[in-house]
């Protein structure tokens, strides 16, 4: 990805090309909405984009940190079922306090992604198999748990889950809930994990090549676990703000939410091959796919599984156009410094 | 007399190191363990009675329930070894099914076992030709453009699901037409249908890799697909057809799951078939990083799969605990088959025997 010979002008102006193509479907589909649909150009529209789907914006975080290592992370729809069982199971019939409960969740995402990490880093195992299993043992244990929806009836829940913090504007006041502070919070976060840490610069070294990062130095294979427990840890954190605007827990929830997780990331830029990404790419991205829902919704009479085949469809539009823009700056790095060109190199890491 | 002990001795230890470098020595050992397991737990696991013709018995039954697994397992083996993955079996198992049932239709009138909208030949050809279609839909992605085979499978796996819903419009469709149950349930010579099935598609798996070729152009691919097109191999193109092929496979799987079970369900067929699948191949001894490969292995494995979901769902244990256990044997499969672990039995075994292991 780096251009050495041309000037840091036109490099910016390339690395943020995908990010900017998002930009621009994000508006133009919001435009869209507004002239196929009354009511649908308002604040209070827009806000719903983050109230409905930050589980899915904060699992994307994570999964950017994976995604930029080169990685994948299959098992993050498991785990906010999983944590959401566990929840409902141990605020119910247990009679655990909230605190304790959302500490447990958290820690049992990390310690599935630190279970993926050490199984990916030291065994080389490939990622999509040890999560793929890591998915079905998450997802067995919440059968295990209960076949059935729990319901949550926790004071503090219910109060999180009902609570509308009002913006200060207006006649009837916009709102957003908890959840949208999170997912702001883990947003800030991200970035500043990402751009501004020496974790965050590793993992995109390691995404850049595996190889070079180590002859660099640089502490390769805990960062490769890190990343893992930080996608298990979103995924946690997901389950938990999942449990509190559902006041449930079940084990079907959240079902294929991996695939959405990894739209939002590619949609938002990230290489699926590794090394290029970015925090707020990502946000992007999950609002791409927040419009579309929301979009399918106010139509009102399309069959729910024609969202699924929309999302898919969408997810291999970016994939292709992530192939067409790698292969223009490999092209264009022959071209210019007479480097040999990428493909071949690629290739061997066609799995990811 | 001691040297020649010794002699034998050694001749025995290398015979035995032998057949277990072979590589279908472990998943028979572990088929073995199994079956003995459930021997020790019920006593009449192993017998087979003979009634109405037909065979009937636990172990008969283990057979014609591994078929599904059993094809979907072969053709997967032969994506893994060209270093790719194929996870959209089970829903292309679903696609199948709810295409040759839709063509089947669902009518039914009293006393009647013998009604169809088409004819057989047309439905089954049809529901072969979408999964067919799918397969080839995949590794037009994967193969020709270039895309990673997860996330092209990822995207079949989620977006079929909605296809087959199409298909069925939301439905279940029930299937009143006799002669179709066959596929499922029929018995030929006393076995059940499927077995032969199984028997014919392993049998021209095994003909066209082995006897032709093809088997060696594909672990090529597998091992580095850019030595194997400078050596002219069409790597592209056979990889291609080899997802095709998977799909195939899945395909037929799904005509007899939906034979066996009289009805198609786009939700719900063939759902969590990937692990199976997957766990059947690592299980059968075929590496995950493509290359060399082994369709009897995933036979076998898909044998020890099946008799795994049956012995949990014999031995009294909620059935859910399937899946964990399931997913704990690919971990500990993958870890076995890791380059660390043969370093630490190395290094374990060579200490044992005061012998220095070459590396």
């Amino acid at each position: 990805m780096r251009l050495p010979h041309l000037g840091r002008h036109f490099r910016l102006n390339t690395r943020f090309l995908p990010v900017t193509v998002t930009l621009c479907l994000f508006l133009a589909m919001f435009a869209a909405g507004g002239v196929l649909f009354d009511n649908f150009l308002t604040t209070q529209n827009f806000l719903y984009l983050f109230i409905n789907n930050a589980p899915l914006g904060i699992t994307a975080i994570g999964m950017t940190f994976v995604i930029v290592t080169g990685g994948i992370d299959l098992s993050v729809g498991s785990v906010i079922a999983l944590v959401g069982m566990v929840s409902a199971w141990l605020l119910g019939s247990h009679g655990w306090s909230p605190a304790a409960v959302v500490t447990l969740s958290l820690a049992i995402g990390a310690a599935i992604g630190l279970l993926h990490g050490f199984l990916i880093q030291y065994f080389e195992i490939q990622p999509f198999i040890a999560t793929l299993a890591g998915q079905f043992l998450a997802r067995g244990l919440c059968y295990i748990i209960s076949t059935d929806r729990i319901p949550i009836e926790n004071p503090t829940y219910s109060l999180l889950s009902n609570h509308h913090f009002e913006l200060p504007w207006g006649e009837s006041p916009p709102w957003i809930n908890f959840n949208v502070l999170v997912l702001l919070a883990v947003f800030a976060a991200g970035v500043y994990v990402a751009h501004y840490t020496r974790f965050g610069r590793t993992a995109y070294a390691l995404g850049g090549s595996e190889q070079s990062a180590v002859l660099m130095g640089l502490p390769v294979a805990s960062t490769k676990v890190l990343v893992y427990v930080l996608s298990g840890l979103c995924a946690a954190a997901a389950g938990v703000m999942w449990s509190i605007s559902s006041v449930s827990g079940w084990g079907l929830t959240a079902k294929g939410l991996e695939m959405d997780a990894i739209t939002a990331v590619v949609v938002g830029g990230t290489l699926l091959t590794g090394g290029l990404g970015y925090i707020a790419g990502t946000l992007l991205g999950m609002m791409v796919v927040a419009t579309i829902l929301v979009l399918i919704d106010f139509k009102g009479d399309i069959n729910t599984w024609w969202v699924r085949i929309v999302m898919s469809i969408l997810l291999l539009i970016f994939c292709l156009f992530q192939k067409v823009f790698e292969r223009r700056q490999a092209t264009r790095t022959v071209s210019t410094t007479h480097a040999p060109a990428k493909g071949p190199a690629r290739a061997s890491k066609a799995l990811g | 007399m001691t040297a020649q002990t010794e002699l034998g001795f050694a001749r025995f230890a290398a015979r035995v190191r032998g057949l277990s470098q072979g590589r279908l020595f472990w998943p028979v050992v572990v088929l073995a363990l199994m079956l003995l397991f459930n021997l020790a737990r019920d006593v009449n696991f192993f017998s087979v009675t003979i009634r109405d013709g037909h065979l009937y018995g636990s172990l008969v039954d283990v057979l014609n329930r591994a078929a599904p697994i059993m094809l979907i397992a072969m053709g997967l083996t032969l994506v893994i070894a060209t270093h790719g993955i194929d996870i959209s079996s089970g829903v292309v198992v679903a696609i199948a099914g709810s295409m040759t049932a839709r063509l089947i239709g669902g009518r039914y009138v009293m006393g009647q076992d013998m009604i169809t909208d088409h004819p057989l030949w047309v439905c089954i050809v049809a529901g072969l030709a979408i999964s067919l279609a799918v397969g080839l839909w995949n590794g037009f992605w994967a193969a020709v453009v270039g895309l990673q085979p997860i996330v092209v499978t990822l995207i079949t796996l989620v977006g079929g699901r909605g296809i087959a819903q199409l298909i069925t419009e939301g439905q279940i469709i029930t299937i009143y037409y006799r002669p179709y149950y066959f596929i499922g349930n029929g018995f030929l010579f006393g076995l059940p249908f499927s077995v032969y099935i199984v028997a014919a598609v392993l049998a021209a798996f095994l003909l066209l890799t082995r006897r032709t070729a093809l088997g060696l152009f594909i672990e090529s691919i597998g091992v580095n697909p850019t030595a194997a097109r400078f050596a002219g191999v069409r790597a592209r193109w056979i990889t291609w057809w080899i997802y095709g092929i998977s799909g195939l496979c899945a395909g037929v799987a799904g005509l007899i799951v939906t034979s066996n079970v009289k009805s198609a369900d786009g939700n719900n067929a063939g759902l969590d078939f990937e692990l199976d699948a997957i766990s059947a191949v690592v299980l059968g001894g075929t590496s995950l990083a493509g290359g060399r490969f082994t369709l009897v292995g995933s036979v076998f494995g898909a044998l020890i799969i099946q008799l795994l979901t049956t012995t949990i769902y014999a031995a009294g244990v909620p059935p859910e605990i399937a899946l964990v256990v399931k997913a704990i044997v690919v971990w500990i499969v993958c870890i076995l088959q890791s380059e660390r672990m043969r370093r630490w039995v190395g290094q374990l075994l060579g200490r044992g025997l005061g012998v220095e292991v070459a590396r």
